[in-house]
């Protein structure tokens, strides 16, 4: 069997991390490989599409009501969805009470402990919107993910994440070895989408992975709690998801050190592909009835 | 002995410099700041207080949930203070510091139990509100003699951000408006237990103070009476200083907070007069009472005799001429004794020498009746004191005298090695480093089990133990054999 490849999807909330990450792994299940997914967003929306259905029992709701982690079994945790695909969710307290973040350090640990990531190819960690603490950046710490992958897209605050994330895996590269796997670009189709997320992976010293094309199927796949490789095997966006994914696989050992850039270096390069006009210093803070 | 004043700075001034070369120049830099030699005439000791201890030293200081839930909270006999998050704080807290009460514990006081709410991991990540509120009605249930409630934050609810204020809230109503008092005394606040002082007075004036007001419409005021402050009761302190404004013809209302209760919380603001004991730990709830209420306070010392003495006049001034003729009285019936306790002790203590380091109003306060006994102390310091500590010191330590803020543990023995003083005054982590050392110790928090130290009472009892601790048999015991 070769080497468990531990990988992590980041990126800014709402920019597709749990679709676009889904797709690729059931691509990459199609290619053969056994994989394990592990939620780490408290909403616990990140293995919806593989198991048809938004998991119920996470490792915390599940902990809270035993006692504590201690007294849970991997079974409770552990759900098989499509192509035998692994999933747990961490899951998490309601929005705005108690740690999340200590959440997915709990979770972590206890999948370790308990051997869920015995016998499979691949770990693939999702994980909410942005670093915003010590626990959510959990999965980059040393011995979780090898390889991250920063889904993103040419929105200015789209980059300026993926560039905080850079910062992010930066602080624990040296001490543990993550590396920038590369960036995915989902597509929103802004202008020059694709130049921009190009020139950024350079600028972090890194590459562009894929640039995934906007499609509806994945909207219509979505609504059925599905991914594409299941609703529509045959379809175009199917193969982009399938490419994704071989590249991934063959992306081993090809993660690098990020080079995260400042704020002005990143409103440079918006300016250099001619997205954003040379900044009028008399025009900053100015209302639009103003500056008419 | 014949050391003229000049020589003693001198040698101070060097032992300060010896000290500090232990230490990396940046160190050895800030520390410099927190060691004196006082100088008489100046406003204050010459030292930087109040300020984060340095990484790397061996600091005596407590964190804000020590002080508030240990000190000023905790003796506050008919409620039931919650130690909210891990068990840890609460453990080592339990049992508190010997602030002495009257009552049946666990039926309608509660001083010596430990209430926790045992934070698991599920608590951390889901948010520890909901089982605050089971602890408050099993508290309810299982305690319904208890007269309140107080939620001490240990650090985790200020990271996790419970919202202990509205748990308080609704089991407040819940409970017919039952007093409960959250108070965010979180450890990792502040740079010392002093913070958690104010947090707790503060904690007082928004919970018990703004909402209560009235609760008790048929508290019958005389003209006479006052409230002990910051007398935590520590061995019966409080009792003994009582029964003197008792005899003086006061009538004590209240006690801050050693063998207190909520009810005579609420009733302070009614006071003719603040007597103010611990001044570090309840200033600011005095100040408050004096701008919102015009109670007027004073700060006195039932130290020795001769601050007694000073004190009790200083409190009849506040009065009219019946008490200040009953408090001349009482100095008068307790001169005798107190001078046969010095004709007992004196001859065997004079001329003594004492270091101290405690906490609060001690390290000033505890001074003249080491004098009374004829025992001079050559050097004190103070664990969180602020800069008017300081300056209130002045008026107790001599030219010359060693000062030390927040001293560290090398600090602290290499002063004690040197200048050889013939009594520490300090704490349980002190102790046993000293005695090693054969220096005699006393404990000057718990009063090492002994007490109380306060009032004429006390300063019997403070001089047989100062005696004890130095004229023991045992340290003439304690040479090392093989050498001569």
């Amino acid at each position: 069997m070769a080497k468990l490849r531990q990988i992590a999807f980041y990126g800014k909330g709402g920019i597709g991390k749990s679709t676009t990450s889904q797709n690729t792994l059931a691509a990459l299940s199609d290619l053969g490989q056994k994989i394990l997914i592990v939620g780490c967003d408290p909403k616990a929306d990140s293995t919806r599409l593989i198991l048809h259905a938004k998991a119920q029992d996470t490792i915390l709701s599940l902990a809270a009501e035993a006692g504590s982690v201690e007294d849970l079994e991997l079974e409770d945790v552990m759900k098989i969805g499509y192509k035998d695909i692994r999933c747990v969710e961490s899951g998490g307290p309601e929005p705005g009470v108690g740690c999340a973040g200590r959440g997915v350090i709990t979770s972590i640990n206890f999948l370790e402990e308990n051997g869920a990531y015995d016998g499979v190819d691949y770990v693939s960690y999702d994980v909410l919107g942005d670093v915003v603490c010590g626990g959510f950046a959990m999965p980059i710490r040393e011995n979780k993910a090898q390889e991250i992958y920063i889904v993103m897209s040419g929105e200015m605050m789209a980059m300026y994440a993926a560039n905080n994330i850079s910062k992010g895996i930066l602080k624990y590269a040296n001490s543990g070895g993550v590396r920038l796997g590369g960036l995915v670009c989902n597509e929103r189709q802004t202008d020059k989408e694709l130049e921009l997320a190009e020139s950024l992976a350079k600028m972090l010293g890194s590459r562009l992975i894929h640039f995934v094309p906007r499609d509806n199927i994945v909207q219509h796949a979505e609504l059925r709690r599905m991914t594409v490789l299941e609703y529509a095997p045959d379809s175009k966006q199917a193969g982009e998801y399938r490419t994704l994914a071989e590249k991934i696989h063959a992306n081993a050992g090809n993660g690098t050190i990020p080079t995260p850039i400042t704020m002005d270096q990143l409103e440079d390069l918006l300016m250099e592909h001619g997205i954003m006009k040379q900044i009028d210093e008399s025009q900053v803070g100015k209302k639009a009835t103003e500056v008419a | 002995m014949s050391m003229t004043i000049d020589e003693k700075k001198a040698q101070n001034a060097a032992l300060i410099e010896e000290v500090l070369k232990a230490y990396p120049e940046k160190t050895a830099k800030k520390r410099a700041k927190h060691l004196n030699v006082h100088e008489e005439g100046k406003p204050d000791c010459g030292v930087k207080s109040n300020i984060k201890s340095l990484p790397g030293v061996m600091t005596i200081r407590g964190c804000a949930y020590a002080g508030s839930k240990g000190v000023v909270w905790g003796p506050i006999k008919d409620m039931i203070h919650i130690s909210h998050g891990p068990v840890g704080c609460g453990q080592y807290s339990w049992a508190a510091r010997r602030n002495y009460y009257i009552g049946v514990t666990g039926v309608d006081t509660f001083v010596t139990m430990q209430f926790t709410s045992d934070f698991q991991e599920k608590d951390i990540v889901f948010g520890g509100d909901k089982k605050l509120e089971v602890i408050m009605d099993e508290i309810q249930d299982l305690f319904p003699l208890n007269k309140g409630i107080t939620v001490q934050s240990e650090c985790p609810i200020g990271l996790i951000g419970d919202d202990i204020e509205a748990v308080s809230k609704k089991k407040s109503k819940q409970y017919d408006g039952h007093t409960i008092v959250p108070v965010r005394c979180e450890g990792f606040r502040g740079v010392s237990q002093s913070l958690g002082h104010h947090i707790a007075n503060d904690a007082i004036r928004d919970w018990v103070f703004d909402k209560t007001e009235d609760k008790r419409p048929d508290f019958v005021s005389t003209p006479y009476d006052v409230a002990i402050i910051g007398d935590y009761n520590i061995g019966g302190d409080a009792w003994s200083s009582r029964i003197l404004l008792e005899e003086m013809g006061l009538r004590v209302i209240a006690q801050w907070s050693g063998d207190g209760t909520i009810a005579e919380l609420e009733n302070t603001p009614k006071a003719k007069l603040n007597v103010l004991h611990c001044y570090r730990s309840m200033n600011y709830i005095s100040r408050h009472m004096e701008e919102k209420y015009g109670v007027p306070w004073v700060e006195y010392n039932f130290f020795g005799p001769t601050k007694i003495e000073e004190s009790l006049r200083e409190i009849a001034a506040h009065f009219d001429d019946t008490i200040k003729a009953n408090a001349e009285k009482v100095i008068a019936k307790y001169k005798p004794l107190m001078q046969a306790v010095i004709d007992k002790y004196r001859p065997r203590l004079e001329g003594k020498k004492v270091m101290l380091f405690v906490g609060g109003l001690r390290p000033r306060h505890v001074i003249g009746a080491y004098e009374d006994l004829g025992m001079e102390v050559v050097g004190t310091g103070y664990e969180f004191g602020h800069n008017d500590d300081y300056q209130r010191t002045t008026h107790y330590v001599k030219d010359g005298t060693l000062i030390y803020d927040d001293v560290t543990g090398h600090e602290f023995e290499k002063f004690v090695e040197k200048v050889k003083p013939d009594l520490v005054g300090s704490g349980i982590k002190e102790k046993y480093v000293f005695q090693k050392m054969g220096v005699p110790f006393r404990q000057m928090h718990s009063w090492d089990y002994s007490g109380p130290y306060h009032g004429y009472d006390g300063f019997a009892i403070f001089a047989r133990d100062m005696d004890m601790a130095i004229s023991s048999p045992i340290w003439g015991l304690s040479k090392t054999p093989w050498k001569k």
